[in-house]
């Protein structure tokens, strides 16, 4: 098929989505990490979780935005056909993003009575698990090919298209996706922290002593390794139980000219990120887990195509007018000179080991 | 009700919900970066532990702000599709450059809190300094979109389809220039007087000056903070709030020009005639309305009674409108006593000694401290008023004069489940965020000195609670207590969070 401005929004569309779920899908697995903490370190562990997202998340969660908006200025008609026919999963998803932010947010800034702490943490958590699983779920319907309208009504009624076993085993693929790259992420975050403290002493790495943090970098290498085995399954899951809509994005997923090389790709990167766990080689487990994220949503938006919401919406077919796409593509460029150093410089400045005591200027 | 009703609903309460946050978005990381600018400048810890405290309820308002203005952008497919479909490719354009806007707010936001220690002074300062523009940036493009619903603009309509689709055209919509500016003015007015309200009332519970001793040093030192935090939020304050009332005057003109509907139902004008005039409660203004919307008081001004009486708008707009001139009137005049108090102190009164702690404020008396804590609420209630004035006004138009509500909403059944989730959704993060608030307030009120009078030593005045959370440092606390100066290596975020037992 021939590239235009459709096909480069669409680009940019799948970019976003990597990078959400790369930052902000990270961010709820961490999450997840806080409901599932147990054993002598739980609070250490809820402690680390919290530390990495806090200063990050809002920015992550923009990605979401993006997407959204990028959705309903360059796709109008499948924002509003999705809109229509997932009313009740997106609405569900809301308020799980929702409970999630504020909870995260009251917790971090309310009273801080340990009683009130721990009731808004159990909502974070909760809603951290359960979000990626309908976001899931929403992607699972998307793909089926069972998300269509008949004269502005969905075919079927508002649930028959995302109530099945395929939407959530696809659900399930992403809770222990974002799992799997919080826990990498987490174990890489504590293995830095023990190293920094080793050297500097113990206020370097803030409450967390060199032993405490190296304990938590085990803790959250086991719940890697285990995520990251559950992502097998999971994805088999969700093969086995795709329906008859999603022929074409099979036969796409396994036929194309770039499949095999990608699928290749993908295994591979993912032996690696699990032997890169094994061995402790924390910060390129880090890399690859991150690049398997991104592998998986590639290979899915790839065989999606020309469809962006099958079968009644091609990208061609939804794409707004030239002049809309135009703007939107050069506001994007503009956009993104302004965007990536900042984001560069954000992630910079907290990843930097502690900083040294700096004589005052001025 | 029917689903069209409650999809209504469901919009306007979370609009109503999400401006608050907004409107505290867009104008408070302005007064956090001038109080630490003052800090650079003067050395003062009272300005310091006013920016920390400042950047603190910015970053806790702010979650609450990104996560109701998520749920706005999702539920305008999910209430409105019509809309989204035909609306989408015109005016999705300010909503991606909001996006951007959202980016560079919350990626300069996350610089700033956690960057205390981290950043060169400049570079803090500027970082804030971009979190106050892109806030501003973000009401800016989000009510150009506005602007287009109430003017349309950039594009044609044939056989129900949007063709010749001009985004820019649409961005520049005759009632962009009006809305922006009144609303912009709307958010640091409405923050301002909130904020100057707390403080006022801290100064009128804090003990008497005078005396001598420890006991009155510390006084004078919780008042010197007080008032610095009251003169920083009426310089801002007074003279939004003086200009309000103008840029509103200039609003009635565009809409009487635009939605002339709009206007009658503002003032409830049934008939069309003449000298039209403005009733404020039991105040009438012969002519008024005609001066305000077309500079004449016998200018005619269009009735209600040229359209369907199907298609009046509500006659809330009416109540709406003179609730939010009848604020608008009430704290320009609060603003001019303000300034004059200020001016007359200027002339009369010695300047303030070397540490700024004056013997008595301009703004100490009581009279108009009262009336001060008592004006607290009343931008807010515009700010809504307004919107109501706004997007009721518009009715039955979703789309002025182009497309209607009621074919815009989602052939969703059964819409009072979301519309009761959401409200209790939304009452329970508001009561949640109520309480955050109010710790925050009760702080501010607790009638300890935020700082010693001449303290290296920021903020203090969360030490209440340690007695109840030994092992609990927040970190913003807890950097606090280091005061300006970078102690001892500190890692990112350190010591946040709690023992979770
Ligand atoms: C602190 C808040 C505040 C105050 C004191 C005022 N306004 Fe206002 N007004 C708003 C906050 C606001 C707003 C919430 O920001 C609105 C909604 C849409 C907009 O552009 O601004 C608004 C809208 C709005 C509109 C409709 C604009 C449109 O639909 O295009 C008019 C005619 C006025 N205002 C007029 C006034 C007048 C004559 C005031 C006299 C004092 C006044 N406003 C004070
Ligand atoms: C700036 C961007 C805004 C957009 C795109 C927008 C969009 C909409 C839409 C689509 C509706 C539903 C259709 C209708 O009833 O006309 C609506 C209704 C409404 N909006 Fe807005 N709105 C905006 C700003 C605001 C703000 C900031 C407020 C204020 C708090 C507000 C208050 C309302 C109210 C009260 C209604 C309900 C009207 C009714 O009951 O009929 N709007 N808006
Ligand atoms: C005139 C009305 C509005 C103004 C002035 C406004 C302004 C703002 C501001 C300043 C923020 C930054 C967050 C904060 O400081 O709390 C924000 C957040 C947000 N707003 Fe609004 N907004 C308005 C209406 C809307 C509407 C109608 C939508 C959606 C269609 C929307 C979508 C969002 C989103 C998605 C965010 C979150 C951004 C983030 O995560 O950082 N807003 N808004």
């Amino acid at each position: 098929m021939s590239w235009g401005a459709p096909e480069a929004v669409a680009a940019v569309m799948l970019a976003a989505l990597v990078l959400y779920a790369l930052s902000g899908g990270a961010d709820f697995g961490g999450g997840v990490w806080d409901l599932l903490a147990f054993g002598p370190r739980a609070a250490a562990q809820r402690r680390l979780v919290e530390r990495a997202i806090a200063p990050i998340w809002e920015a992550n969660h923009v990605w979401l935005i993006l997407l959204v908006v990028l959705l309903f200025t360059a796709f109008p008609r499948v924002f509003a056909a999705a809109s229509i026919a997932l009313h009740v999963p997106l609405t569900a998803l809301l308020i799980g993003i929702v409970l999630r932010g504020g909870a995260f947010a009251f917790r971090q800034y309310g009273p801080p009575r340990p009683e009130y702490r721990r009731r808004w943490g159990r909502v974070f958590a909760l809603a951290s698990a359960v979000t990626p699983v309908v976001l899931g779920v929403v992607v699972g319907a998307v793909t089926s090919g069972d998300v269509r309208l008949a004269g502005g009504v969905p075919v079927g009624g508002f649930f028959a298209s995302w109530v099945g076993v395929f939407p959530l085993s696809v659900g399930i693929l992403t809770l222990s996706l974002f799992a799997f790259l919080a826990a990498v992420y987490l174990a890489h975050d504590a293995s830095r922290l023990a190293r920094d403290g080793a050297g500097a002493g113990a206020a370097a790495a803030g409450d967390f002593a060199p032993e405490v943090a190296r304990a938590l970098a085990e803790d959250f290498r086991r719940r890697a390794l285990v995520a990251g085995a559950a992502l097998g399954p999971a994805a088999l899951a969700a093969a086995l139980t795709a329906g008859p809509g999603t022929l074409h994005f099979r036969a796409a997923l396994l036929g194309s000219p770039w499949s095999w090389p990608l699928q290749i790709l993908t295994g591979g990167v993912a032996l690696g990120a699990f032997a890169a766990l094994w061995r402790r080689r924390f910060a390129l487990a880090r890399g690859l887990a991150a690049a398997q994220a991104a592998l998986i949503l590639a290979g899915w938006g790839l065989a999606q195509q020309p469809y962006l919401l099958p079968p009644d919406f091609t990208i061609r077919g939804a794409a707004a007018p030239a002049r809309t796409l135009e703007l939107l593509l050069a506001a994007l460029a503009a956009g993104s000179v302004l965007l990536f150093p900042s984001l560069a410089w954000l992630y910079s400045v907290f990843s930097r080991p502690a900083p040294r005591p700096r004589p005052r200027a001025g | 009700m029917n689903d069209v009703m409650f999809a209504r609903g469901q919009m306007a309460m979370s609009l109503a919900f999400h401006i608050v946050f907004a409107a505290i978005g867009v104008a408070m990381p302005l007064f956090m970066v001038l109080a630490e600018v003052q800090w650079r400048r003067t050395g003062q810890a009272d300005w310091l532990a006013l920016a920390k405290r400042w950047a603190k309820g910015t970053a806790a308002l702010f979650a609450v702000g990104a996560v109701s203005g998520t749920a706005l952008s999702f539920e305008l497919g999910l209430l409105f599709p019509g809309f989204m479909e035909h609306a989408g490719a015109v005016i999705g354009m300010p909503f991606s450059l909001e996006g951007f806007a959202f980016f560079t707010e919350a990626i300069f936001l996350g610089l700033y809190l956690y960057g205390w220690e981290r950043l060169r002074p400049w570079a803090h300062v500027a970082a804030g300094v971009v979190v106050a523009a892109s806030g501003v940036a973000s009401a800016l493009f989000v009510t150009l979109a506005n602007a287009w619903m109430n003017a349309p603009r950039g594009f044609r309509v044939v056989d129900g389809a949007f063709v010749d689709v001009d985004p820019v055209a649409a961005m520049a919509s005759p009632a962009a220039a009006h809305e922006v500016v009144h609303s912009v003015a709307a958010a640091y007015m409405a923050t301002a007087f909130a904020v100057a309200g707390v403080h006022a009332l801290a100064l009128l519970r804090a003990p008497a000056p005078g005396g001598d001793g420890p006991g009155a040093l510390a006084a004078g030192a919780l008042r010197a903070f007080h008032r610095k935090a009251l003169g920083l939020a009426l310089a801002v304050g007074v003279p939004a709030a003086l200009l309000q009332p103008i840029v509103g005057h200039w609003s009635g003109q565009r809409v009487a020009a635009l939605q002339p509907m709009k206007l009658a139902a503002m003032e409830w004008l049934v008939e069309t005639r003449a000298w039209a005039p403005l009733r404020l409660g039991p105040l009438k203004v012969p002519g008024g309305l005609s001066v305000m919307a077309y500079n004449r008081p016998d200018a005619v001004v269009h009735g209600l009674a040229e359209i369907p009486r199907a298609d009046w708008p509500h006659p809330l707009v009416h109540r709406a409108f003179d609730v939010m001139v009848g604020i608008g009137f009430a704290l320009a005049g609060l603003s001019l006593w303000a300034a004059w108090l200020w001016w007359r102190s200027r002339s009369r009164a010695p300047k303030a000694d070397a540490s700024g702690a004056a013997p008595v404020g301009w703004a100490d008396g009581r009279r108009f401290l009262w009336a001060t804590v008592l004006a607290a609420p009343l931008g807010f209630v515009a700010l809504e008023a307004g919107w109501v004035v706004t997007e009721l006004g518009r009715q039955p138009w979703v789309v002025y004069g182009v497309l209607r509500t009621a074919d815009a909403a989602t052939p969703m059944r059964g819409l009072v489940v979301p519309f009761v989730t959401f409200t209790l959704l939304y009452a329970g993060l508001g009561l949640a965020v109520t309480a955050v608030v109010w710790r925050h307030v009760a702080s501010t009120l607790r009638p300890a000195p935020p700082a010693g009078p001449r303290a290296e030593h920021g903020d203090h005045d969360d030490h209440g609670d340690h007695e109840h959370h030994d092992h609990d440092h927040h970190d913003h606390e807890h950097q606090d207590e280091h005061g300006p100066r970078p102690s001892h290596a500190e890692d990112r975020g350190e010591g946040r969070g709690g023992e979770d037992p």
